[in-house]
């Protein structure tokens, strides 16, 4: 049947207001850390202060012994195991405690309790660990090094995992006749949710079961993964997020805390609260992004690329993390480094290294930021070479609209779009010629004016064929929707994904208008909680829209059908005569509402028609787009900068997007996401960086040494859409919530080397501070003075 | 974090607060709006046993001038320099630095003195007092002394205070409307502490300071001398020779921004 909702603008496409906001907005909102209870303990932990040591000694404060535990004390506790098939693939258990050694700096030694906080901090001021210091291995490329100290004693390397893809460059070398190759790295930092991680937990004797409320994007995971690694069944195990302060993908994965939180209040018959400190936060969830590479273009004289050569180098830490390991960077560097380009050969090496860091999680963009600066910066180094306007060299390599669907080089199967039309519009926006002749016209030579961009194309919603091809344990399938009519014609809607600031209460209640035509007021959307929604692998990877919106469509469909089947019985007409439409139940012989579809259902039932449908008003139904293989958002960024060549201060001028996420549901949401994601991008290129010592010791733990984008930050964004909706998906729906992030950096990197192309200098490292800017163009004069010589 | 446990007293006259502070088991600080103090406490990079709280202390909040001096409280807050609470050309530079530290809601608590007892290198009063000249008034147990702000902070954290005094005020030069004040900070965001300082003032003779150091802020002699000859600027390149001139300690950006500073602290005076 067609979908009979949308009337008046509530549906798909409509700007509705966010339904969360009012709670945020008066304060209202409930966060893990607003839960008290009577009689409940709070968690402070001893972190190790060494970057890599064997533990020797664990002392407690004299008469506090039953407060402080390691994990000899927590019998039952296993470490937490993310195993992977991909061949080679070596994953370091990750201890929630340490036990007998530790590898990085920050890592939980021993918990504390007390009935406050400050006290727990006291019992951790007052434990004294010893340690049998062990050399520490800092930087990924030192870890490649043969007589490298190892991490891990039975592993024979510091390697996680490689991959290795080869093809026949002889055959593009007599036309190939540029090569540009480069070298870039990506530091290392933190996501920063405005709300950090946060648990609570309890023992429920009633129901036997560990209640957990946790600041997770995935409950139902974390459930899985406490009745493992605490030896529980899993129906005694119930994990609600409630309200979520962000996430960004350090949430998607099961933490140590929660591990801890789950034996501890079991075992001292209290409920537990850990808070995590913004100092906890930037040393141990210092986390994400950190990237080597050489990428080599083989190009053409007239600037058509035929083949790309990298070899990639990524950091991750010292652990693999629950469920999705530390691999995932790996495949999906490789899987992406082509980007939208239409490739005859690509020669690619990603390695993974362990080392004395936290271990490494998948941050919103998920290895593209840094695969998409790699490869963007490289192109404008084409253009800079050949001398052409790089945004020509991009809509020249990329794949056409008549090309799709295609299986890109790195077999991605792209769906829909117009990817050269995003960077003919976002060129436009920007305005280059003007920009072109401002250059020209400059006269002040100590503030440089350059302009860069960045394309992409992104994965999305991509499902269990991509997943299973990543080795990983934990593989999402059939997403499940639940819907049930209430008794007075209202909606609840039952999703297994989780909203942490993505809007989902809205834009799920308007995917129910579109196919009920109910309005989303009445719709009670119901998120993160296993004890209440169907099993879900939660919200990562752009995926939530299109899944658990399809669901949901799906799910709202049945509905539709099994309500008209009760009210053609009511108006004594024709199944075939009734259709949902506006809300109402509708025929030629006058209209049933929702309410009425209720009250015989649920209350009198004595008027139902014979072949009613059993299952009656609550519908489950699971989705999954054929084929599974994703659908692919795009996006064209430029920008505008303006670089202090006395100071290396780089300020941002103008900023300009267009993107196609196929078919926009809410465009405020969309708009929002995107500007959120291209801020943190912001954060990436110009300010974030946890930086170590040689020993391993984090030199930015709190914000005076962290730099975080804010709104001085933040230029105004001017956004437009496309929408080239998916073949594959409900609606042509594509995933959209990572896409901001992910080419800030390489846009705002090709702008800063635009601006100092006249003296030869470029930027090749994030974050792109004043001092390495500075440096850069010390080289280039250096470079330039050593040629003159 | 949570601070470590400490005692606090609140005080209702200067006198109590230097008593407490002389009579004090264990370490015992002075807070004021306690926007530097707290957060220390909190990571426990500071475990004072008494906190002495200025914030019921009559008398530390006044601004008057008298003739050729302004005396300003130590508890003025930045908000209230900000807000125009200081008259003149004295005031008018002094709005401008205390437009640019932090962000409202520090400005809202932290104090004029707070910053200068705490010499945080990095912080903006510490230079900006400095190239204005004038003195520090200190409450002791043998009643009020006068320091100069010129050797006042001695180093990073460090001052002339002695355990049992109180910084209580200052005594700065009202200017004249031929003043001349350029205030210039290299820091990486709106808000944030300074990565370098330069401070011009040029009043009855320049000053000239160079802050945001690894040590305390100081003057950059041969500029004050360039200036006091009459010239209207300094070129980085020069700024650079008169700065490493003083301190050989700079590391080549540091030194770069330092001189920035500088160049453009001078340029805004003249501008």
């Amino acid at each position: 049947m067609a979908d009979g909702g949308a009337t008046d603008g509530k549906g798909i496409g409509a700007r509705v207001l966010r339904k969360e906001d009012w709670r945020h907005l008066a304060g209202k909102a409930k966060f893990t850390g607003d839960f008290q209870r009577p009689g409940q303990k709070e968690m402070a932990f001893v972190r190790s202060d060494v970057a890599h040591a064997r533990i020797v000694s664990v002392t407690k404060p004299a008469g506090f012994e039953d407060s402080v535990f390691t994990a000899a004390d927590m019998p039952g506790m296993r470490p937490m195991r993310a195993p992977s098939k991909l061949p080679g693939y070596k994953g370091a258990d990750y201890p929630a405690l340490a036990i007998g050694k530790v590898r990085f700096v920050g890592e939980p030694v021993a918990v504390c309790v007390a009935d406050t906080r400050a006290e727990a901090e006291d019992l951790a001021q007052a434990t004294v660990v010893e340690y049998e210091e062990l050399p520490a291995v800092v930087d990924m490329l030192d870890a490649k090094a043969p007589d490298a100290p190892r991490l891990h004693e039975d592993w024979d390397d510091n390697l996680v995992m490689e991959t290795f893809a080869d093809d026949d460059f002889s055959k593009i070398a007599d036309r190939a006749t540029v090569i540009v190759k480069r070298e870039y790295r990506m530091a290392r930092h933190a996501m920063n949710p405005m709300e950090g991680r946060a648990v609570f937990a309890e023992w429920d004797d009633r129901t036997d079961q560990l209640m957990m409320w946790t600041s997770t994007q995935v409950p139902h995971l974390i459930r899985t993964g406490l009745a493992e690694f605490l030896g529980l069944d899993q129906r005694q195990v119930r994990v609600i997020a409630p309200d979520v302060g962000g996430g960004f993908g350090c949430k998607a994965l099961l933490q140590p805390e929660e591990v801890i939180a789950g034996w501890l209040t079991r075992h001292l018959e209290a409920p537990v609260r850990w808070i995590e400190d913004r100092r906890e936060h930037l040393v141990t969830g210092a986390n994400c992004r950190e990237h080597h590479y050489f990428v080599t273009i083989h190009a053409t004289p007239e600037g058509r690329i035929l083949g790309l050569d990298c070899d990639v180098t990524i950091d991750a830490g010292a652990y693999s993390v629950y469920p999705f390991t530390n691999g995932l960077e790996g495949a999906m560097a490789h899987g992406n480094l082509p980007g939208p380009y239409d490739l005859e050969v690509y020669r690619c090496r990603t390695q993974t290294m362990t080392t004395n860091k936290p271990p490494l999680m998948p941050y919103r963009g998920v290895a593209r930021p840094g695969v998409c600066y790699a490869m963007e910066m490289t192109i404008d180094a084409l253009a800079r070479e050949i001398g052409m306007e790089s945004h020509l060299i991009r809509a020249m390599n990329m794949v056409k609209q008549e090309q799709l669907p295609f299986m890109s080089i790195a077999k991605k199967h792209f769906d829909s779009g117009n990817y050269p039309k995003s960077v003919e519009m976002v060129v436009d926006m920007i305005g280059l010629d003007k920009i072109r002749a401002e250059q020209a016209a400059a006269k002040d030579d100590s503030r440089l004016i350059g302009v860069g961009m960045g394309s992409y194309v992104e994965q999305t919603a991509h499902g269990t064929s991509v997943f299973a091809s990543w080795g990983v344990a934990m593989v999402p399938g059939y997403e499940q929707a639940t819907v049930r009519l209430t008794p007075d014609g209202g909606l609840e809607l039952r999703i297994g994904v989780q909203s942490h600031g993505q809007g989902m209460e809205t834009s799920m209640a308007q995917m129910a208008y579109e196919v009920l035509g109910i309005d989303p007021e009445k719709v009670m959307v119901t998120h993160g909680d296993t004890g209440l929604t169907p099993y879900s692998t939660g919200t990562y990877a752009s995926r939530s829209m299109v899944m658990a919106g399809g669901a949901t469509a799906r799910a709202c469909r049945v509905l539709a059908e099994r309500m008209e089947i009760i009210a053609a019985h009511l108006l004594q007409c024709e199944r075939a005569e009734v259709s949902v439409r506006g809300g109402k139940i509708v025929s030629g012989k006058g209209e049933v509402s929702f309410a009425e579809i209720g009250r015989v259902w649920y209350l009198n039932p004595d008027e139902l028609p014979d072949d009613v449908d059993q299952g009656g008003v609550e519908v489950t139904m699971g989705y999954r787009p054929e084929p599974d293989s994703g659908a692919f958002t795009y996006a064209s960024h430029a920008c505008k900068v303006a670089v202090d060549i006395d100071t290396g201060k780089v300020k941002i001028l103008d900023y300009a997007i267009v993107e196609d996420c196929g078919t926009i549901v809410n465009p405020m949401i969309v708009e929002g996401q995107t500007y959120g994601g291209a801020t943190q991008g912001i954060g990436t290129a110009l300010l974030e960086e946890s930086t170590y010592d040689s020993f391993g010791n984090p030199g930015a733990s709190t914000f005076a040494d962290y730099m975080m984008p804010g709104a001085t930050d933040a230029p105004h964004y001017r956004i437009d859409h496309m929408e080239s909706p998916s073949p594959f998906t409900e609606y042509g729906i594509k995933g959209m919530g990572e896409g901001g992030t992910i080419p800030t950096p390489a846009a705002i990197g090709n702008a800063i080397n635009d601006a100092l192309k006249g003296i030869g200098a470029e930027v090749t490292e994030t974050p792109f501070t004043p001092r390495r800017v500075l440096a850069a163009i010390a080289a280039a004069t250096q470079n330039r003075q050593g040629d003159a010589a | 974090m949570k601070s470590a446990k400490f005692d606090h007293q609140r005080m209702v006259t200067l006198e109590e607060a230097v008593a407490a502070l002389g009579s004090a088991d264990g370490e015992a600080r002075i807070m004021g709006g306690g926007q530097s103090l707290g957060p220390m406490m909190n990571l426990r990079l500071a475990q004072p046993d008494l906190l002495i709280d200025l914030s019921r202390v009559g008398g530390l909040d006044g601004i008057e001038v008298a003739g050729d001096t302004i005396r300003i409280g130590a508890r003025v807050t930045h908000a209230r320099i900000e807000d125009g609470a200081v008259p003149g050309v004295t005031g008018a530079y002094m709005q401008f630095v205390a437009s640019g530290i932090s962000y409202r809601s520090v400005r809202n608590r932290g104090t004029i003195g707070g910053s200068v007892a705490h010499a945080d290198p990095s912080a903006d009063w510490p230079s900006a007092l400095l190239a204005l000249g004038g003195d520090v008034v200190i409450a002791g147990q043998d009643g009020e002394r006068r320091m100069p702000l010129d050797g006042f902070q001695i180093g990073p954290f460090a001052t002339g205070l002695g355990f049992e005094e109180i910084l209580t005020g200052f005594e700065l030069p009202t200017l004249g409307e031929g003043a001349k004040c350029g205030y210039y900070k290299v820091n990486r965001k709106p808000g944030e502490f300074a990565d370098a300082i330069g401070a011009v003032v040029i009043g009855s003779a320049p000053r000239v300071v160079c802050g945001a150091t690894e040590a305390a802020p100081f003057r950059v002699v041969a500029a004050e001398e360039r200036l006091a000859a009459g010239a209207a600027e300094i070129s980085v390149a020069d700024a650079r020779d008169m700065i490493a001139a003083q301190d050989p300690g700079f590391d080549d950006y540091d030194l770069q921004i330092h001189a920035v500073a500088l160049s453009r602290a001078v340029g805004r005076a003249f501008a």
